[in-house]
């Protein structure tokens, strides 16, 4: 073969070996990714099997010396404050995300308000924290679940905003002209129209803002504070998951250490259960065929 | 509205007429054949559509959009009311000055600033290489067949809680440090400086790895969706000129989507700018300015959470508040300037068809 000359076919050989060095590079950062992630589930999943027992999901902390115990109280306390948050912050995020995709659309006004919601997506959820204990706590004078409850509520808007409006972006103009056509008003072909054919994807979008904020620690520290005996009461200190897991963390003890792990794992599975089953339910639901 | 005057109108309105114009005198009979809007126009945008519901419905959603700037005009007003006393008594100082001392009441923000950047650069040193090499390999290199479950795995990184992090770097990364990465580190690069003193497994190195851990699903999803809005037309140009693989991902893809991979690596540097929890487990919080990575540090958010539920004195929960206030502004330019670059890339882009 006497196309290449010597220099071109030692060019040719270093261009395919930088080609196969990046290739094998990027693998291997793939699988340096992947490591420390099966690594954190497995131990996750060895430490907190080995952990947990009923008593975990019915009694509350026990004292300092006392084996046993669980976290009952934080996941109920988790429940409500989560709850409180959703029905807060959900209805005014699919709010502004209507506005932005069916009625703000090409207006700078509306562009404005979606850059806000992304750049609210990035503030550190520890500011949210101080920033409610400054507005509620301190002229509650005290802790209470509502405010733990605003705070995550503030955190789970933009992103659902982003979401709906981007699944709302996607519904066919066709569909809305139909609805319109037949004389449906603009409101009422928004609600039964639009976001019904969207809602699978908004749904998922809503389970990922509430699966962020269930995990989140930081933002509760000040507002909620947790709580080490059952509490309903929304203007009361109250426990969480995260807050329990974080103080077990960075307690001495061996006990408690156990717990924390129990209460990650415990943690974790909510998490990703709840993200599962509506991805489950939103693909596979009557709503599948809308799109 | 008015009838009187109307050039074009076929019948001519008699001018016996009982009332001048007022506002009701557009009664639909006398004003049908004429060029003003039809009355059954009229009457379906006035009563056919629900105006009243519709307005009140558009007016709802704009509220709930405004409502998002109102939280952040909020959280901006409450801090810098709340961050008063700090604001006047140490004034610009405050980030300069390396006291915090609050006995004596003596603030200054620069340990805490010299943690978090210490840690956030170190973190993206680490993480950026890591997540171009997962990007380029989901979106060019992988088999179809594994892209969707290696995004999945790399987004499930995203989903871990940062106290769950934090709870496995205290049991398993702090232990490793001590007894295995730091001796070796100290051993190898002890002569740069970086690596002496006492080593106790907690210190900025281990909150830069955690760090690192934390922000890699966030740069390696955004850079795939970046490179994914590079048209394959490009690709195809590029391998069409006798290009090597590596070489068309270089000319043909990331010499195209630079910008937004900036503006990735950027988000991915404002969350690590106000990660708190992770880091509060494992930084060792002592406010000093070492330049071992062995040393225990302090970032802003972490003295947050350490201190705030203890803070004594008004003046002490001012000057906590204020390093908040500057974490928030900080984070909102990065996380403004990262948009952007992002925007300028993705925005109007069609997705890639494979």
């Amino acid at each position: 073969m006497n196309f290449q000359s010597k220099s071109m076919r030692l060019n040719t050989a270093w261009r395919s070996a930088a080609n196969y060095l990046v290739s094998g590079l990027s693998i291997l950062a793939t699988v340096l990714v992947i490591l420390p992630l099966l690594a954190i589930l497995f131990y996750l999943l060895y430490k907190g099997t080995s952990s947990l027992n009923w008593a975990f999901f019915t009694h509350i902390p026990a004292p300092v010396g006392e084996s046993g115990g669980g976290m009952a109280n934080s996941i109920v306390g988790s429940g409500i404050i989560l709850l409180l948050a959703s029905l807060m912050g959900v209805p005014i995020g699919i709010a502004a995300g209507v506005y932005l995709a069916e009625f703000g659309r090409g207006r700078p006004f509306a562009t404005a308000v979606r850059f806000t919601a992304d750049v609210l997506n990035g503030v550190p959820s520890i500011v949210m924290g101080i920033a409610i204990y400054s507005l509620i706590v301190m002229q509650q004078k005290h802790f209470s679940a509502l405010a733990g409850g605003v705070a995550l509520a503030i955190m789970m808007v933009p992103t659902i905003t982003r979401t709906t409006e981007e699944m709302l972006a996607t519904v066919p103009h066709a569909i809305r002209e139909a609805a319109l056509g037949l004389g449906v008003p603009k409101w009422r072909t928004v609600l039964s129209v639009s976001l019904r054919t969207a809602s699978p994807g908004i749904i998922t979008g809503c389970m990922l803002a509430f699966a962020r904020v269930a995990g989140e620690t930081a933002p509760l520290l000040f507002t909620a504070f947790g709580n080490q005996f059952w509490s309903f009461k929304l203007n009361e200190p109250i426990a969480a998951l995260p807050l329990q897991i974080y103080v077990y963390a960075i307690s001495p003890y061996d006990e408690w250490h156990r717990l924390a792990w129990a209460g990650s794992l415990v943690l974790i599975v909510l998490i990703m259960v709840s993200v599962t089953l509506v991805r489950i339910f939103a693909n596979r639901g009557v709503l599948k065929g809308a799109s | 509205m008015t009838t009187e005057n109307e050039p074009g109108s076929v019948l001519p309105v008699p001018n016996t007429l009982p009332a001048p114009p007022t506002k009701f005198a557009a009664d639909p009979a006398p004003v049908s054949g004429n060029a003003a809007p039809s009355p059954i126009r009229e009457y379906l945008s006035k009563r056919g559509s629900g105006s009243l519901a519709d307005n009140s419905f558009a007016a709802v959603m704009l509220l709930c959009a405004c409502s998002i700037f109102a939280i952040v005009l909020f959280i901006l007003g409450i801090l810098i009311v709340h961050s008063h006393q700090s604001l006047v008594q140490f004034g610009w100082k405050f980030f300069t000055r390396q006291a915090w001392d609050p006995v004596s009441g003596d603030f200054g923000a620069l340990p805490f600033i010299y943690g978090t950047l210490a840690t956030s650069f170190l973190a993206l040193l680490m993480a950026v290489p890591l997540a171009l090499g997962v990007a380029i390999f989901i979106t060019e290199l992988c088999p179809q067949r594994l892209r969707a479950p290696i995004s999945f795995l790399t987004e499930l990184l995203a989903a871990i809680p940062s106290v769950v992090y934090g709870l496995w770097a205290v049991f398993v990364l702090v232990p490793i440090m001590r007894d295995q990465l730091g001796p070796f580190l100290y051993k190898t690069l002890g002569w740069t400086g970086f690596f002496e003193g006492a080593n106790f497994g907690v210190g900025l190195l281990t909150a830069s790895i955690i760090l690192a851990i934390m922000i890699l699903p966030i740069i390696s999803s955004l850079t795939r969706d970046i490179m994914n809005a590079v048209p394959n037309s490009q690709r195809e140009a590029v391998l069409a000129l006798g290009a090597t693989r590596w070489e068309m991902i270089r000319i043909g893809v990331l010499r195209n989507s630079r910008i937004g991979i900036v503006g990735a690596i950027m988000l991915g540097l404002g969350r690590a700018l106000g990660e708190t929890m992770a880091v509060t487990m494992v930084i060792g919080n002592h406010p000093d300015i070492a330049k071992s990575l062995f040393a225990p540090g302090y970032t802003l958010a972490s003295v947050i959470a350490n201190e705030f539920s203890e803070a004594t004195g008004d003046l002490y929960l001012s000057a906590l508040i204020e390093i908040g206030l500057a974490l928030f502004l900080v984070t909102i330019v990065v996380n403004a300037v990262a948009r952007l670059m992002v925007w300028a890339v993705t925005r109007n882009a069609p997705a890639r068809v494979n």
